[in-house]
Parts: structure tokens; C-alpha cells; sequence
């Protein structure tokens, strides 16, 4: 069974973000970037999977800049086994990048893709969904646990009221949440190794995917600056001051 | 069992010594076809994260390291257009110092502003396009000595392990990593390059080494106001105010961005003073308020600087080791500058290395061995040359002060070389008078504007360590800090360090417990050096853990 795994390059998220002076987006100059912590957990679910002998191969995709090469090796490093690279300059969003996956799922056969169910950047949580529907392929969101059965997955999913199982007959998509696995470490000799393990790179136009924008950004703004708080003397003048300065209650 | 691999050279720390070394190694090694392995470790996250400096940059050693380096895009892109000094004499006036009485050390004609982490990152895909291997996000814990006491390699630290020392579930022991010669280049104060000059007795006949805390901040200002190339140095005020020595620079860079800082000699004697707090009072300062009101702050952090100099540099070579620049001490005060001489230290180091390595018939061709051809190499170089015409620098200042020491480095830099050397043995943290004994001084509260509090300062540098693994901020005795520290000095950390990690709190009975906020630690050092008892020992985190700076 293969398993493709996706993997988008995200700034760190112990990088403070700072939103660049003219609001046009944030700044993303010489800051440190990493492989987005949902599309980890994923590549980490994989690994386990193809060491519990569920999976025999493990292929990772990464669409973007020549930068992202370096999150593919990462992936590698954590016991990926080959990865395809989808060159592109343009900032995509979330249906171009499921239009894409499409393509490399049909040309690679796989049997299950597991995606992060969402980018810390951009936190669309759509590309999933996206591609599922795409590809008429079944669908097992927000993923906590994951059983292979033969060719049926059970996903435990985490939603509002508590946990839902589901079972998808393979091929199918699973988008995975928070919880679903510690990632490990990359080892040094991993880590070597990986820079030798096959890498392919292609493009969207290669795959035949011809990139729509439909949405623009205007502009970004940082969150308005938090007020300090002021301490209370009396649960009295809390009240008061909850009916008369916040008009909350 | 740890597991291991064998290197021919392994490199601690990827700052400008150590890649300079792991790019110079490698040049050769394709000049003459050999081949070679290198490796270098660095816990920062990446190259760079934890690189913090002025900086205006010498381009000596980079012309001869990479003489294209414009071509291959190296990040300085700002010459040094308009050089000023300033003696400040309060809070509201400074006198700017003409040209033809500021040491021509001072001189910035031909450098450059620029980011030194930046240029790290730069250094670094040079290292890796000739095919060095660099592994950031692992920490060098300790080192590894062969059975006739050399060095034989460094271990990198195990992750994953909880603040008892246990393993979690995310285990991975570290590993050995072995070479025939291994380079330690960790910056100022390393926590090997300490236990190295200890055990090879490196420093023996040489002054005590003196340090300096630098705290510095990047800033977006009103591009009207902005003037790339402009650099401002200057004393005097507010550190003199407590009868301490240092200086503040403002760069203006790229993009309408500023950088300024505050140097404080590590040498001052009242435990009150806090370097902190006298940087945030200095950027009131009508000089550097004109520039920087209006603006925000987009970045800060903290670095201690090695700056004893020529005087307290040790012996840089030991059986199987070599130890460069701000690791041992190769920066040269009297520019404020430590870039161009540690990277060519690192060029030295390499090119004796290589020679070593390549001759069969040598007895350092197999490892292990002291190569004091270094020392001879080094001293050939233009860097000692350097460092010796400006051994005095910082003596002078430290003896006589910032006017009369300023007035005597003049003699001694521009009309004739001082015909002997003025020494300062004492080591700084031997510098503390008792707080009793010392006169209080009152911070201004920050006004959010031009200064601001610790927390959001440390909010800005970016810092992140795992949260359950050891404390790395080891007390040799936890009784130290409330026994001793707090009656005479007290605790003077709680106002050195820049990221306040040191506090001391109470509990709910009104007992007072000293409280190590280790995640907090920005990687300066300055407790290791500073602390009057010499209890407190900086060790490395687990890999990765640290500052992220980004263009600092």
C-alpha cells in the first residue's frame, strides 16, 4: 500500500509574526520556517503506519518555491521514502493545490493520502475536503486515530460533541488533528540519508493544472494591542463594572 | 550504547569562525581534489538563529575567502556612508566628537551594516554547495576525549528527555560524533571552549579574559529620518552614571530599518546597575530618540562579547582541537568588531588543518594531535597583528576611564604605539562592591514607546525551549543565590540577565525562593561569566531550543 503524505513549508511557529509596514502581507523575510506541525503529525502517522507493515512506501509532496525542497528532506528525514517537488513561484490557494494533488494521486496509484488538516499560515483547512471531492475519494477529517483494516481504514475523528468513528473503503483522505501522534526527532544519520533519497520535481503545468486565482489579499493587519488589565477590590465592583464599562451582562 | 560517526573534521557552532573553517577546508580539499568530510553541529534552529552582532562588518577576510563575494550574493549591500561619535554627558546633551580625535580603529570607511546572521546563512549554503554537511537544531553537549587525554570528537546532546532526566516518548539519544580534529568556534563563552581552557590549562600566563554584555534591538523607522550608511558611536552616559564603562551604537541599514544597542563592560562594579534597563533609558536619549521615536521595535536580543583581546587570548590549539574566535577571544575591541578576525582565525585554522591533514608523513596526519603550527600561522596573520596594536584599548579604558583611557587609545592608535602594555587582571566577576556599598539606582519606568519591559523584549527575540527537559542554567550550589548572592549583592541576576530567567519570588508563606526561568534564556552567557560566586554554569538545552533571530 503507498501513501502520499503532503507537506507545505510554514513559518515556525515560535517565530513571532510581525506583519510587514505597508500591510501587505506578514514578513517573511530571513524568518525561520519549518514544515507545518499538522502536515508532521501526518508524516510521522505514515511512518508508523509503513513500520507496522500497514504501508510498503511512503511518498511525500511538497507545491511551491525551490525552498521547499528542504521540508521534503525533513519528511524524508523522518522516514519518508521518495519525494515529488511541484515547482511554482505563485502563491496558491487552497483548490489549485487540491487540483494538483489530484493529479499526482491518479498518476501515483496511491491508496491513502493524509494531509494536515490545515496550514498554520493561511488556516483554510480546505485542501482536504477539496481533494476528496475531486477525486470522488472518501473522506476522514480531524483525525485523532487511525486503523488499517485490510482495505478499510477507521478514522476516529475529533468534532464538536466528542469523538466520531468513521470507516473508509481505500482509496480514501484523511486530514489529521493535533492529537493523533507525537512527532518523533530526525537523527543525524536520518538526516544524512535523507539528502540521498529520491526527490522528483515537476510542475503544475507538467501535471497539466492551470493555476486560478480567485481570491486576493488586500491586506494584513496584527491583532489590535491588548489593553492592561486593572485589578478589582470587590466582586462588587466587578459586577458593577461588567454592567457599566463592558455592558456584558 | 551511543551510537557514532567519523568525521575528519568536526565543527562546533556555525558562526562566522566555524563556517569560514568548514568553507576554507573544502576549497582546498577541490583545489587539490582531495577528499574530505565535514560536518558542523549548531543548536540554534537554523544558521543564524542564534547569531546576534552589531553589526558594521569588515570585508577583509570575506574578500579573501570568497573574492566574489558580491557576485554570489553575500548579504552586505550597505557601505559605511557617514561615521560619527559621540561622547553622551547626561540624559539631554552629547558633544559629537571630531573626526581627527577619534582612534582610527573607530574608522568605518569601506565597511559595511549589515546582519551577521544573515550572513551566516549566507556562509552557510557556500559550506553546503561545497558539500559541507551542517546539522542545525543539534547542540554539541560534551566532548569526547581519546584515551590519551585528546580531543576525539564532541557528543551531541539526547532530546527528548523530561526535567528529571527521563525519557519521554519522544526519546533520541545523542550521538557521537568523532574526528580526527574537531573545532570548537561556539561564540563568546562557549560552554566546551570553558571546560577546554580549563583542562588544557590554555590560558595560563595569559590576563584574565573580560567580557561585555551587548543588548540590541532592530527597529522599522520614518523612512524620512533614515540615512543607510550612517553610523553612530558613542560613551559616556548612562553607564557612567554608575560608574561603569561600555558604549552604544545606532546603524541605520536596509529598508528603513535601524539597529541600536548598548555594550556594557561586564567589568562594573555596582550589583545594581541593570544592562537592560540602562538601554532602555539610553534610547531617550534626544541623539537616539530622533531617529528611533515614531518607529517600533521589531526585534531584540542579547549576547555577551568577548574583549579582553590580545592580552587574555589563550593558546587556540590543544592535542586534537582547535579553539577560534569569540570561542578563544580573537575579537578586537578597539574596532568593536569580531567578524572579519574570527572568520579569518577560522581561515587559519583550516588552512593548518588541511596541511596537516594531507601530509602523510606529518605526525598530525592521523588526528589527535596538538597542531601549535596554528599559533605560529595565526601569528603570521594579519589578525594578530590587529589584535596586538590594540592590546591596550581595553585596559586603558578600564583604568583610566572613558575620557582619560579615550585620550590615551588616541595616542596609542593614531599618533604612536604606547611602548607598553597596560593590563586589567581582574576578572569581572571578581568586580562586585556589596550592594550596602553601592548607590542605588533609579530605573524610569519603560514608556511602551522608545522603551519597553522585559517580558515583551524577550517576546521579541523569538525565544522557544521544549518545556519539559533539564534545566540548563546549572547551580553548583542551589544555596548560593539566597545564602550568599541575595544578603551581598542582592542577586545581582536578576538584573544582568537580559531575558529574566533569574527571579526571586515568594511563596505564599512570604519565603523567598530563587526562581530559574530557563526557557526564557536567550543564549548570552552572562551569567556563566558574571556571577559573583561562579556557581552558576551555562550548559546546552536540547537542539533547536534558543532564540530565533531573524535578521539580527
Amino acid at each position: 500500500m503507498k501513501i502520499l503524505v503532503t507537506v507545505k513549508r510554514t513559518i515556525d511557529a515560535n517565530t513571532k509574526i510581525r506583519v510587514m509596514s505597508d500591510n501587505s502581507n506578514v514578513d517573511l523575510n530571513n524568518v525561520k520556517m519549518a514544515l507545518n506541525p499538522f502536515c508532521e503529525i501526518a508524516v510521522e502517522e505514515a511512518v508508523r503506519m509503513k513500520e507496522k507493515g500497514d504501508a510498503s512506501e511512503v511518498l511525500v509532496v511538497s507545491i511551491g518555491d525551490k525552498a521547499c525542497q528542504e521540508q521534503i528532506r525533513t519528511a524524508l528525514a523522518l522516514g519518508a521514502d521518495r519525494g515529488i517537488h511541484v515547482e511554482t513561484e505563485a502563491s496558491i490557494e487552497p483548490l489549485n493545490v487540491a487540483k494538483i494533488l489530484a493529479k499526482v494521486v491518479a498518476e501515483e496509484q496511491v491508496s491513502l493520502v493524509i494531509l494536515g488538516k490545515q496550514s498554520i499560515d493561511a488556516d483554510n483547512n480546505q485542501t482536504g475536503q477539496m481533494l476528496a471531492a475531486l477525486t470522488n475519494m472518501p473522506q476522514g477529517t480531524f483525525a485523532s486515530e487511525i486503523q488499517i483494516h485490510g482495505d478499510k481504514v477507521q478514522v476516529s475523528r475529533e468534532v464538536d460533541s466528542g469523538l466520531q468513528t468513521v470507516e473508509l473503503a481505500m482509496p480514501a483522505v484523511i486530514t489529521t488533528d493535533l492529537r493523533l501522534n507525537e512527532p518523533r526527532y530526525a537523527s543525524l544519520p536520518n538526516i544524512m540519508k535523507a539528502k540521498r533519497k529520491p526527490l522528483v520535481m515537476t510542475t503544475p503545468a507538467e501535471l497539466g493544472v492551470d493555476i486560478k486565482q480567485h481570491t486576493q489579499l488586500l491586506k494584513v493587519e496584527a491583532p489590535a494591542e491588548r489593553q492592561a488589565g486593572v485589578k478589582v477590590a470587590s466582586v462588587a465592583e466587578l459586577i458593577e463594572k461588567l454592567k457599566h464599562e463592558a455592558k456584558v451582562i | 550504547m551511543r551510537e557514532s560517526m567519523t568525521f575528519d573534521v568536526v565543527i562546533v557552532g556555525a558562526g562566522p569562525a566555524g563556517l569560514s573553517a568548514a568553507c576554507r577546508l573544502m576549497q582546498q580539499a577541490q583545489d587539490k581534489g582531495e577528499e574530505l568530510t565535514v560536518c558542523v553541529v549548531e543548536k540554534g534552529s537554523e544558521v543564524g538563529a542564534h547569531i546576534l552582532s552589531g553589526a558594521i562588518i569588515e570585508p577583509r577576510a570575506l574578500n579573501e575567502l570568497f573574492p566574489n563575494w558580491k557576485a554570489l550574493g553575500a548579504p552586505l549591500s550597505t557601505e559605511v556612508t557617514c561615521d560619527q561619535v559621540f561622547l553622551l554627558n547626561n540624559g539631554q546633551s552629547g558633544s559629537k566628537i571630531p573626526n581627527c580625535l577619534v582612534p582610527k580603529t573607530m574608522h568605518n570607511h569601506g565597511n559595511y551594516v549589515g546582519s551577521v546572521g544573515n550572513l551566516c546563512r549566507w556562509l552557510a549554503e557556500q559550506a553546503e554547495q561545497l558539500g559541507v554537511e551542517i546539522f542545525p537544531g543539534f547542540a554539541a553537549a560534551n566532548i569526547i576525549y581519546g584515551a590519551e587525554g585528546q580531543v576525539s570528537g564532541i557528543g551531541t546532546g539526547d532530546m527528548g528527555c523530561d526535567a528529571q532526566g527521563n525519557p519521554k516518548e519522544t526519546y533520541m539519544p545523542g550521538m557521537d560524533l568523532l574526528a580526527k580534529y574537531t573545532i570548537f568556534s561556539e561564540g563568546c563563552r562557549g560552554h566546551l571552549g570553558k571546560e577546554l581552557i580549563a583542562k588544557y590549562q590554555l590560558d595560563e600566563g595569559k590576563d584574565a579574559q573580560h567580557y561585555g554584555i551587548g543588548i540590541k534591538e532592530l527597529w522599522d523607522i520614518d523612512a524620512s529620518k533614515h540615512q543607510p550608511g550612517l553610523v553612530l558611536h558613542g560613551a559616556g552616559w548612562p553607564l557612567k552614571e554608575a560608574g561603569a564603562s561600555g558604549g552604544f551604537f545606532l546603524y541605520h541599514a536596509e529598508d528603513a530599518q535601524v539597529v541600536v544597542g548598548l555594550i556594557t563592560d561586564l567589568n562594573y562594579d555596582n550589583p545594581h546597575l541593570s544592562p537592560f534597563d540602562e538601554f532602555q533609558r539610553m534610547k531617550h536619549h534626544p541623539l537616539i530618540a530622533q531617529y528611533l521615536s515614531g518607529g517600533k521595535r521589531v526585534a531584540y536580543g542579547a549576547r555577551a562579547i568577548t574583549k579582553g583581546g590580545f592580552n587574555a587570548l589563550p593558546k587556540m590549539s590543544m592535542p586534537g582541537a582547535l579553539l577560534l574566535g569569540c570561542d578563544a577571544g580573537t575579537l578586537n575591541f578597539s574596532k568593536i568588531k569580531g567578524t572579519h578576525t574570527a572568520m579569518k582565525s577560522g581561515m587559519v585554522a583550516a588552512e593548518t588543518l588541511f596541511a596537516a591533514l594531507m601530509d602523510a608523513e606529518a605526525e598530525g596526519a592521523e588526528g589527535g594531535y596538538d597542531l601549535e603550527s596554528y599559533g605560529e600561522n595565526f601569528q603570521a596573520s594579519w589578525v594578530y597583528d590587529e589584535l596586538y596594536k590594540s592590546r591596550n584599548f581595553g585596559p586603558l579604558l578600564h583604568k583610566y576611564g572613558t575620557v582619560l583611557g579615550g585620550a590615551l587609545n588616541l595616542i596609542d592608535q593614531n599618533i604612536c604605539s604606547l611602548p607598553f602594555t597596560v593590563r586589567d587582571n581582574n576578572p569581572d566577576h571578581s568586580r562586585l562592591k556589596l550592594a550596602s556599598q553601592s548607590a542605588a539606582i533609579a530605573y524610569p519606568k519603560p514608556d511602551g514607546q522608545l522603551s519597553f519591559d522585559k517580558p515583551s523584549s524577550v517576546f521579541l527575540s523569538s525565544t522557544n525551549h521544549e518545556e519539559n527537559q533539564p534545566c540548563h542554567l546549572r547551580l553548583r550550589d542551589s544555596l548560593i543565590p539566597l545564602g550568599d548572592n541575595l544578603a551581598k549583592f542582592d542577586e545581582p541576576a536578576q538584573r544582568y540577565c537580559p531575558a529574566g530567567v533569574y527571579e526571586i519570588i515568594e511563596d505564599g508563606s512570604g519565603e523567598k525562593l530563587f526562581q530559574i526561568n530557563s526557557q526564557n534564556c536567550v543564549h548570552c552567557k552572562t551569567c556563566d561569566i558574571k556571577d559573583p560566586a561562579q556557581n552558576i554554569t551555562w550548559v546546552a538545552p536540547e537542539g533547536g531550543g534558543g532564540p530565533n533571530y531573524p535578521n539580527m
